[in-house]
């Protein structure tokens, strides 16, 4: 069975007195343990697709199954327990809470999973100290750089062991450099068994995964094993 | 669903990293929650101090002083005369009492020392109808006032100034230079409600102040009349009637204006108390008011705070918060808010309270409920007008926060 399974998914939205689709019956799926790149121009339906992936969004027709359970007809609560106890996130523009320690942020997810005060510091703790950030537990955003930033974020993804970890232009406001050492971690998470499915309009940063399916005016037009993959540099 | 507990730790987080919004924010419920203490500590206040005058006064009397003196055109009584007081107490029914009265100022001369002092001329009613007790000695009776006794029963204060320790029982004191023996002591009334000392002052048999005293040309002329009725329902009636009586004996002719005053002291004093209840309620409802301001102002915070903090919402969601932890995180912060405002309210509004009653000088009354209730109500506030701008921020779609620049 596939972890992720998205049959004939279309989206519409409301512009003005028009309906427009974005999607136009996508069809995907992706089996656990696999890297997969989503490549495409903006307004292709990537983010759109990763949305409804990440259970962020609904879509107005198809049919979702995550985990072989029907995601598109939950309701909000329902669809919060699936992002808090299956889907990790990564943003582009990091999302992190100001004003708010890496520690409390790393938290966040085992907050709203009802984890208790002491479990929590523990596995948080644990997650920076695996990204690389044991040092930097009390630092606030703001005095971090966009890497650690980043890094700090991606510990919040992989906090909760959650299966799937869906990364949004993960590098996009960062240097060649320090876009590498990410897309290395992802790499590294991924070797170790977790799910990645990632948005990237760099080529260079899609030939990290495994899988890259190209998108292009709502449809996937093309699914290729990647053949050229990148090596952790 | 995260622990409540959690939430207030969260919400004086976010509070704090607003110090000033946050603090000037609660500012609207200080001012209404100390303006609600103040105000109700200040009216309780008010009315003890009333109920204490009743009190004081004797719960149920009626005084009868002459108005007008000397403008009668009839020529026939401008005062009232130790006969209206008999009058009163024969004809009129539900009257358990009358002290006729004769009240003037005197120089008091004990050996070397002297005190100026009220003389009560009057009768042995004037302790019933005015409360006094004996300490020691005794009253002024019948025979004395018939005999027109040169005897005087004193106050405490009159002790006290007079007889440095010494038993004032025997001992003679001459009231404007005509020597008066004391019979008796009164017990101790202390202060009034109104801070004047009660127990300054000397009784002695009306027809004493009357011959020696006084020295009106008029026999029988006395000042005022205090009346006891067999209880405060009464009062009515015996006004009513002690005002036809009077009118009657003193041969005022329909039309024309009473040469006396009949004044209900419990009526006059139970009408101040309605004032104050009055002043009080509407300084109360004012006070509520400002707290409803106090709580708009919240609501206003909080939908600045929700738009502000929209990606915050965002990321909160994308990570597993439902749309109840939401709403439950900004409503606790708005509840908090209004707590700590009522907190500071209170503490305030006591001061504030303490501050104002030194104008009435009836000490403020604070009581455990009514700090209760304030606390309960700035809560209620805060669940109140928190609600809108929680319920807002839940609703958002998680997609749209994120997206929120």
């Amino acid at each position: 069975m596939a972890l992720v399974s998205l049959k004939d998914i279309r989206k519409s939205f409301q512009l003005g007195e028009e309906e427009v689709e974005i999607l136009h019956g996508v069809n995907l799926s992706v089996e656990e343990g696999e890297f997969v790149a989503m490549m495409g121009p903006s307004g292709s339906g990537k983010s759109t697709t990763m949305n409804i992936l990440g259970c962020l969004d609904r879509p107005t027709s198809g049919e979702y199954l995550l985990n072989g359970i029907e995601v598109a007809e939950m309701d909000s609560d329902e669809l919060a327990h699936i992002r808090n106890s299956m889907i990790g996130f990564v943003f582009q523009g990091f999302n992190l809470l100001p004003k708010t320690t890496a520690l409390e942020n790393v938290e966040l997810p085992l907050l709203y999973a009802g984890v208790a005060r002491g479990e929590r510091h523990k596995k948080a703790k644990a997650a920076l100290t695996e990204m690389g950030l044991e040092d930097r537990l009390y630092h606030e955003p703001t005095q971090l750089s966009g890497g650690q930033q980043q890094r700090v974020a991606i510990a919040r993804g992989i906090v909760n062991r959650a299966p799937i970890l869906m990364a949004d232009e993960p590098t996009g406001n960062l240097d060649t450099k320090t876009s590498d050492e990410i897309m290395a971690l992802f790499r590294r998470l991924n070797d170790e068994g977790m799910t990645i499915i990632l948005v990237t309009h760099e080529y260079d940063v899609a030939l990290y995964a495994k899988r890259i399916l190209h998108f292009r005016d709502g449809l996937i037009i093309r699914d290729e094993i990647n053949e050229k993959r990148r090596n952790v540099a | 669903m995260i622990a409540v507990s959690e939430v207030f730790s969260a919400s004086i987080t976010a509070l704090r990293r607003n110090k000033t919004r946050s603090m000037l924010t609660a500012l609207g419920i200080i001012i209404g929650v100390a303006a609600v203490i103040a105000a109700f500590a200040v009216g309780a206040g008010a009315n003890k101090s009333i109920d204490e005058q009743i009190s004081s006064f004797g719960s149920n009397f009626i005084m009868v002083f002459p108005d007008r003196p000397g403008r009668s055109t009839t020529g026939v009584t401008r005062y009232l005369t130790y006969d209206d007081a008999l009058a009163i107490e024969k004809e009129v029914s539900g009257v358990e009492a009358v002290a006729p009265m004769i009240n003037m100022a005197a120089t008091l001369i004990y050996e070397n020392t002297n005190w100026s002092s009220s003389i009560v001329g009057s009768t042995p009613e004037y302790s019933n109808v005015q409360e006094w007790n004996i300490e020691s000695g005794r009253d002024i009776n019948a025979s004395d006032v018939r005999q027109g006794a040169k005897v005087a029963v004193v106050g405490q204060t009159v002790v006290d100034k007079l007889f440095s320790g010494e038993n004032p029982i025997g001992k003679s004191i001459r009231i404007n230079k005509i020597p008066f023996t004391i019979v008796g002591v009164f017990e101790s009334k202390g202060l009034s409600a109104m801070g004047s000392d009660q127990d300054d002052f000397v009784l002695v048999p009306l027809t004493a102040a009357q011959r020696r005293l006084v020295r009106w040309r008029t026999a029988g002329r006395i000042g005022n009349i205090y009346i006891k009725g067999v209880s405060m329902e009464a009062l009515s009636y015996i006004q009513n009637e002690t005002e036809a009586l009077l009118r009657e004996r003193h041969r005022i002719k329909a039309g024309e204006a009473d040469d006396f005053a009949v004044r209900n002291v419990s009526q006059m004093l139970e009408a101040r108390r309605k004032t104050t209840t009055i002043m009080s309620m509407l300084l109360g409802s004012i006070a509520v008011i400002s707290l409803v301001v106090g709580g708009i102002g919240i609501m206003n915070i909080m939908l600045v705070s929700v738009t502000e903090r929209t990606r915050e919402i965002g990321i909160r969601m994308a990570v597993g918060a439902t749309e109840k932890d939401i709403r439950m995180q900004f409503l606790i912060e708005a509840v908090v808010l209004s707590m700590i405002g009522g907190t500071i309210g209170i503490l305030l509004g006591v001061v504030a309270g303490y501050a104002l009653a030194s104008f009435t000088s009836a000490p403020p009354i604070f009581t455990l409920l009514s700090i209760m209730l304030a606390f309960v109500f700035s809560a209620m506030v805060g669940v109140g007008f928190g609600y809108y701008p929680a319920y807002k921020a839940s609703l958002l779609n998680p997609i749209d926060a994120l997206k929120y620049e």
